[in-house]
Parts: structure tokens; C-alpha cells; sequence
């Protein structure tokens, strides 16, 4: 049986890294607030853009299309783009992300397909790197970025953008978490390259009138479509933001519950093994009493 | 009915106007041109510059830098990547930081990847210094 001294020793350990949780806990709900707020903000201008697409890739077709809608024509080469947090104590978020990412991977590798991964995201690379360390052809480091904003979307767009022009691969797919609320983030795939349509956005009405473009249909596609996928990247970011400040805040409510339960137990078996002690003594001096 | 046109711009991060206005002129690629309630549908980009809502008289003018300008029978709606109002904007701060920027293009010689950040930061700050008059 440990001394009681330990027992207090143990005691205020937990409790002090209960307050750390309890504060880490705090920190990040209201994070989350304000990711969740950016990523609602970013909303208006992805409607729209998907709107604008929506009209404009049902008016160019065929050959005009730039090369970011049509694709390369082939689908051997794979790039898979994995958006993780930068930083851990956030449970099993990322684990899910790379998880869907991995049960991706599996499945083109057995369809005999190049896998290329892209990590974004320091825990996600560190997981992957595990597993796929060969295909790992490059790194997108956003620790810097406090606060995710359209520059970080840009970076990984360029990144994209400049391996896709260099004839990299043929399909990119992004992975990340979608935020759907504190408890619940479901990891989601998304097609960035070909560009989809979005679905279910129809072109407006134009009440018999004609569209007119300035300069052409083909210039305005092609200057839209790395804004396009720069927007989708930068609402993967802010959803996964949300999402990791989520499971963050859930992670560490967890942690300060299960210290509290451990504080409980320790108290109750400190002062059992307090009063054996006393116990003890009284015993010993009554019988030491009785003996003379 | 009185004729309004609803006006919506819009950056990546935010929705920054959202409403009725009489008449918006927008810096539009191949120049600018005014666009009023009932105007056809038009789709056009967007060179860094002025950008011009008047509503009941008064004008209200904001830079944005790059974006598209999307008219539909809906109403007028801009895709900016960057908008500010230019109400908001100090000229001197903007030639400082004009000037800083030239600096860094001019020190960015070696390397391609900072020489283009520069320039982009340059090309920025003029037409923002160009919108000011």
C-alpha cells in the first residue's frame, strides 16, 4: 500500500493537469466559435461561385474547356490531398481523416492505380508517412497561419495548381473533415481535378435574354476555375478548423471528466488508508495500555 | 415597382455588402461600365481598381483587387478577391507601403517564388494608390 504522502502527491497531479484540460477545453470552444463564424462568413462567396459555375460549364464544352474541367483524359495517376490539424489533443480526428483517406488509397492501389499523396497538415503527414512514406511528394505547412484565411487556401492551391501543370497526376482528391457539429465531424472526400459542376445549382433565368462575356466564355472559365478550387480548399481549411476545435473541445471535456472520476477514487482510497492508519495506532496504544 | 438593383459582393472570407442600390459602376477588364436595374446578363472580370456603388445620390467606392462581376436577371453579383472600403484607406500609409514593396521587389532578385510575392504585392498597392484619386 503506498504512503499517504503519495497518495497527495498523485492527487495533486491529476489535479492540476485536470485544470490544464479544463483550460485547453475552454481555449477551444471558443476557438470554435470563431471558426465556426469564418467558415459560416465564407459561405456567400462559395454559393455564388458555385452558381457562376454551374452557368458558366454549361456554356463552354468539349475541347474549349480549360484543362482544370476536363482533366487530363486518364485517371492512372492519383494525387490524394489529406488535410489534417496541425496540432493533437483533439481524440480521434484525425485519425478518421487519414483512416478514409488510407481505405481510398487501398482501393486505387488494388484498381492498379499511381497513388500520390499531398499532406496538409502536420499530423496527418506524420501518420501517413508511416504507411506510405514513398508517396508522400510533398508537405503543406500552415502552422503558421493562426487564423486560416484565403492566403492559406491560395498556397495550397498553388501547390496543386503547379503540380498538375507538371503533369503529376490526373485526378487530385482532397480529404478532409466536415464539420457537422461539436460531437459529430464526418470525414468527406471531394474531387478537385477534373472540376465538378456543383450539383444541384441551376442557372438562372435569363428570361430569353443572352449572356454576354467580357473578354470570352473561355478566358472568364479559365481564370474562375483556380478561384473555384482555391475557394473549395479554403472551405475544406475553415470546416476542418471548426471541426478540430471541435473534437478538441470534446476530447478535452472527456479528459477533465475522467480526471475528476480519478481524483474521487484517489481521495476515497487516501482516506480509507488514512483511517487504517489511525485505526492502526489506536489499536496499538490500546494494547499497549491493556498489556501493562 | 421602384427599380432597385440588388447588389451583393462578396471575398472568400465574407459577404461584405448585401442590398438595394440604384447604380454600380464596376472596373470591369475591358473597361468600366455601369450596370442599373434591368441591365442584361452580363459576365465579366474584374481589373484591381475602383469600384463604385451609388445609391440615392451618394456614392460609396470600394477597391477591389481582382474578382467577377456576374449580372443576372437577379441582380449584380461580385465575386472579389479582396475588397475595402476606400473610406477606410490613408494614402500615406498606402505610398509607405508602396514603397516597402518596391524595396522588397527590388531585393528579391535571387529568388523566383519571392520576387513574384513582391510583385503581386506591388501591383496591388499602385492600383489601390490609382483608385484613391
Amino acid at each position: 500500500m503506498p504512503s499517504l504522502k503519495e497518495f497527495r502527491n498523485r492527487i495533486a497531479s491529476v489535479k492540476s493537469t485536470q485544470k490544464i484540460t479544463k483550460a485547453m477545453q475552454m481555449v477551444a470552444a471558443a476557438k470554435l466559435k470563431r471558426a465556426q463564424a469564418s467558415a459560416e462568413a465564407a459561405r456567400p462567396y462559395a454559393d455564388r461561385m458555385a452558381r457562376v459555375i454551374a452557368n458558366l460549364a454549361s456554356a463552354v464544352k468539349g475541347d474549349d474547356a480549360p484543362a482544370l474541367l476536363r482533366g487530363t483524359g486518364k485517371d492512372q495517376v492519383q494525387l490524394v490531398v489529406v488535410m489534417t490539424s496541425e496540432r493533437g489533443l483533439c481524440g480521434g480526428f484525425n485519425t478518421q481523416i487519414v483512416r478514409a483517406a488510407r481505405e481510398k488509397i487501398s482501393e486505387l492501389i488494388a484498381a492498379g492505380k499511381t497513388v500520390k499523396i499531398l499532406a496538409v497538415g502536420k499530423k496527418g503527414r506524420d501518420q501517413l508517412r508511416r504507411l506510405y512514406g514513398d508517396k508522400i511528394i510533398g508537405y503543406v505547412d500552415l502552422s503558421n497561419f493562426r487564423n486560416i484565411s484565403s492566403e492559406a487556401a491560395q498556397i495550397v492551391g498553388d501547390k496543386i495548381n503547379e503540380l498538375y501543370n507538371s503533369g503529376e497526376f490526373d485526378v487530385a482528391t482532397l480529404f478532409f473533415s466536415r464539420f457537422r457539429s461539436v460531437i459529430s465531424q464526418v470525414p468527406t472526400a471531394l474531387q478537385l481535378i477534373p472540376a465538378r459542376a456543383p450539383e444541384g445549382v441551376n442557372p438562372p433565368d435569363l428570361k430569353g435574354a443572352a449572356y454576354e462575356y467580357e473578354p470570352g466564355e473561355g478566358e472568364i472559365l479559365e481564370a474562375l476555375l483556380p478561384r473555384y478550387m482555391n475557394g473549395q480548399i479554403l472551405q475544406a481549411l475553415l470546416e476542418n478548423q471548426a471541426g478540430f476545435f471541435g473534437a478538441q473541445m470534446s476530447a478535452m471535456d472527456n479528459a477533465t471528466r475522467n480526471a475528476g472520476d480519478m481524483i474521487k477514487k484517489l481521495s476515497l482510497r487516501y482516506n480509507r488508508q488514512r483511517q487504517a492508519n489511525i485505526t492502526k495506532e489506536l489499536i496499538e496504544i490500546i494494547s499497549g495500555a491493556e498489556a501493562l | 415597382m421602384a427599380d432597385k438593383l440588388n447588389f451583393a459582393l462578396v471575398s472568400p472570407e465574407r459577404e461584405l455588402f448585401h442590398g438595394d442600390v440604384d447604380q454600380v459602376v464596376v472596373p470591369g477588364s475591358e473597361g468600366e461600365f455601369g450596370v442599373l436595374p434591368n441591365h442584361a446578363p452580363v459576365m465579366s472580370v474584374i481589373k484591381p481598381g475602383a469600384l463604385r456603388v451609388i445609391d440615392g445620390g451618394s456614392e460609396r467606392r470600394i477597391f477591389v483587387n481582382g474578382g467577377f462581376a456576374d449580372v443576372t436577371p437577379d441582380g449584380l453579383t461580385v465575386l472579389a478577391e479582396e475588397a475595402i472600403d476606400l473610406a477606410d484607406i490613408d494614402r500615406a500609409e498606402v505610398e509607405q507601403q508602396l514603397k516597402n514593396a518596391q524595396d522588397d521587389l527590388r531585393d528579391s532578385l535571387g529568388s523566383d517564388a519571392k520576387r513574384e510575392v513582391a510583385e503581386r504585392a506591388v501591383a496591388r498597392l499602385e492600383a489601390l494608390k490609382a483608385a484613391l484619386h
